[in-house]
């Protein structure tokens, strides 16, 4: 994300709403994608660093390009796709989630497990190494998914930036972590590799919370840090799903700053942690 | 919510000079209030917000995605997201970081501008770097009110001294002044106490 370039006369609100209506419209009509129901403010805010990226000088002639060239609507999907994790993210969540989900998970033969939203994969391969470690990893299954395929090849492959190795090590400490984290990787060509045995038993698939159902029924669904960017409804609909989809008595993790407070299906969970953000579906 | 709306950052010395802001202020200010400062990721949020609110007569909470911004409440921007401005609420996002800062004041701020536009008061302490110094233009920008604490006595000037370079403040502030100031810009609200500051920092289940 970059702060806005400096404009001597902002353009009109009303004119700029109008504009990103009609990308939206437009985007969903030509290649299907709905971003109608996400939050308005952080959807503008990468609308406009797309068109500043793309050198164009409004989003109209964003809304232009992207219609008539895929390469560029592909370069605009990665842009409102975007975002930035890190591995263990929240240590003390997944400390949590040791202590309280894990003895739940090990009384069942088989174990399902939904990342809903993997994007580039730092919360999945934080979940395998986990479970690895609780070893929970053999009879579990984990579907991550993600409305990004460029997002779930990403992750498929396991690379991860180099430089955040360091970051992610003190993070996996700090949740917990009974290992060393470089038993998890090795490092070649300038970046990192989680290794292939944490995959082993994932399957990623390409699931749109906004126009998708549920698909499978599972012990715990992870959809941590995506919730921020839908909308009221949206998010709503996303939560449904979720519910949906897990077993009686199944786990619903969120965010660190998120929370079912808002929703209209707050009253299907019962917290199990709710400073962690860890719920479970009381039905 | 059509009142107005306090946005305040910093980053080094930023949080001693937030929390003594925030100890100024009464509890029947007609404003909503929030605090972008550059924390570690890993701090944690609650904390964070009781030791900045331990002075403050206002309830001070660690921001929720998509909390409401009500007059009389002071909402901190929770480490390791951005902290975006819409009508009436404040919603997260894990976007990049800008200038290495996640909460960032720009965005914060550029935001607020969007969303509130002349009713919009931006409060820059003190920081090393520049985060804010565009977001400050951008209010500016959409005629709201600009204050930085002065750089010659702020533990850090680099960040208020910045935003002096790229846009026209309005007024440049020993802290202690700062608070009074706000007040006279924002007025009471009527009727006093709006808010019962226990029941705005529950948190947990709905």
């Amino acid at each position: 994300m970059t702060a806005s370039p400096e404009k001597a006369d902002p353009e009109p609100k009303e004119l700029e709403e109008l504009e990103i209506r009609l990308l939206v419209e437009a985007v969903h009509a030509q290649y299907g994608y709905d971003f109608a129901g996400y939050v308005p403010s952080t959807l503008t805010r990468r609308i406009r660093e797309a068109a500043h990226a793309e050198g164009l000088p409004t989003i109209t002639s964003l809304t232009n390009r992207v219609l008539h060239d895929p390469v560029a609507f592909e370069r605009l999907l990665a842009n409102l796709l975007m975002q930035v994790t890190s591995m263990f993210r929240n240590p003390a969540f997944f400390a949590a989630f040791r202590s309280k989900v894990v003895p739940f998970l090990q009384t069942f033969p088989f174990v399902r497990i939904w990342v809903a939203g993997c994007s580039t994969g730092e919360e999945l391969y934080s979940l395998a190494i986990l479970l690895e470690e609780e070893d929970l990893m053999r009879r579990s299954r984990i579907y991550a998914t993600d409305m990004s395929q460029a997002a779930l090849k990403q992750a498929a492959t396991g690379i991860m930036p180099l430089d955040r190795m360091k970051s992610y090590t003190n993070n996996y400490q700090a949740a917990g972590g009974t290992r060393s984290f470089s038993d998890y990787y090795t490092a070649r060509y300038g970046h990192a590799r989680m290794n292939a045995s944490l995959t082993t038993n994932v399957f990623f698939a390409a699931h749109n919370l906004a126009t998708d159902s549920s698909f499978n029924v599972f012990h715990v669904v992870m959809c941590r840090n995506v919730l921020i960017y839908f909308d009221r409804l949206l998010q709503d609909r996303a939560i449904g799903i979720f519910g949906d989809s897990l077993m009686r008595h199944g786990v619903l993790a969120l965010g660190e700053a998120e929370s079912l407070r808002f929703s209209k299906h707050a009253n299907d969970f019962e917290a199990l942690d709710s400073r962690r953000r860890i719920y479970r579906k009381v039905s | 919510m059509d009142g107005k709306l306090i946005v305040i950052g910093g980053s080094s010395g930023g949080f001693t000079a937030a929390r003594r802001l925030l100890g100024d202020l009464p509890t029947d200010l007609a404003a909503a209030v929030v605090v972008v400062l550059h924390v570690h990721p890993n701090v944690e949020s609650e904390g964070l917000a009781i030791a900045l609110g331990s002075r403050c007569s206002l309830p001070v909470v660690a921001a929720e995605d998509k909390e409401p911004l009500l007059a009389g409440k002071v909402i901190v921007a929770s480490p390791d997201y951005h902290l975006l401005i819409e009508p009436g609420r404040v919603v997260l996002s894990t976007d990049t970081a800008v200038a290495y800062a996640r909460p960032s004041l720009d965005v914060c701020f550029e935001s607020a501008a969007d969303a509130y536009a002349e009713r919009t008061l931006g409060v820059v302490l003190s920081g090393f770097g520049r985060d804010g110094a565009a977001g400050m233009a951008a209010i500016k920008r959409r005629s709201g009110y600009a204050i930085v604490q002065d750089p010659a006595t702020a533990a850090a000037g680099e960040m208020p001294r910045s935003v002096c370079e790229l846009t026209t403040v309005d007024e440049v502030l020993p802290l202690d002044e700062i608070a009074p100031r706000l007040v006279t810009l924002c007025g009471h609200e009527p009727g006093g106490l709006t808010l019962d500051p226990k029941k705005e920092m529950e948190r947990g289940m709905s």
